[in-house]
């Protein structure tokens, strides 16, 4: 992250289990970025990205906490679990490959194609992880000229 | 092709947001996979899915597409519908299957999301 102070931080919580708020957070910061008024393109793979990062919590975790520092041509997000963590990173990035349940996939999700696209959608995508004890995704968005 | 057009091409009825009709979808997506949806499709989008649930409606916003149609029949929940009108996205509910709901769309010159810029 750099020494410049932010337009604006937000830190909220995330439910493992709760459908009914999943996506919430994500629409907070879709609505607030459109208020800063960055281009729709930037927003929507940041919010994108946020989304499957909101999702992941919800669909694997037990609970998360999730951050965005919105500055005038960059947005870092943080979003940390606690959770079961993910045994193979390198699987976990492979499209297709997806541990959720069948109640999951029920809804449209676990295709296998979460963490690839928060890579496409982001600048900069780093996960550490511990099994038996969560993740933490920490995502940079940044707004090239054009 | 507006979004009224496609009512009537589908012999759709309208669950949400009959006051935005107007809008012209660039490109349409069928899919009962919302990764898929998230991945692969393009802003300005119309979607077509099997899906009710009201995670539809917010992978819609994220992905800034301007309506969905449930097709084969498929009615959503009410939390789908309620979330629809708050995030000013159309619904509309076919009796048509996937497969005959995307091909009328298509042959009628609705261009799929690999197809436009």
């Amino acid at each position: 992250m750099t020494d410049e102070k932010p337009l604006i931080e937000i830190e909220r919580r995330i439910t493992g289990g709760d459908f009914q708020s999943a996506g919430d957070v994500s629409s907070e910061l879709k609505r607030i970025l459109q208020q800063i008024g960055f281009p729709a393109a930037f927003s929507r793979r940041v919010v994108i990205a946020a989304y499957e990062a909101e999702m992941n919590v919800v669909i694997h975790a037990f609970r998360g906490i999730f951050r965005a520092w919105i500055f005038p041509r960059h947005i870092h997000i943080e979003v940390d679990d606690e959770g079961p963590g993910i045994p193979d990173l390198e699987l976990a990035f492979q499209e297709g490959y997806s541990t959720a349940p069948p109640h999951i996939r029920e809804m449209g999700f676990g295709a296998g194609y979460g963490l690839s696209n928060m890579k496409k959608c982001s600048d900069r995508l780093e996960i550490d992880t511990r099994v038996g004890e969560g993740t933490k995704v920490v995502m940079d968005f940044f707004l090239k000229d054009s | 092709m507006t979004l009224r057009e496609v009512r009537e091409i589908l012999e759709a009825e309208v669950l949400a947001c009959e006051d935005l009709l107007d809008r012209e979808p660039r490109s349409a997506c069928g899919s009962d996979l919302l990764s898929d949806v998230l991945a692969f499709t393009k802003e300005n989008s119309l979607l077509l899915t099997g899906l009710t649930n009201p995670q539809v409606i917010r992978t819609a916003e994220m992905s800034d597409l301007i309506g969905v149609v449930f097709v084969r029949g498929k009615r959503p929940e009410p939390a789908t519908v309620e979330l629809a009108v708050m995030k000013k996205i159309p619904l509309l509910a076919t009796k048509l299957p996937m497969y005959e709901a995307c091909g009328r769309l298509y042959m009628r010159g609705l261009r799929g999301c690999s197809e436009v810029e």
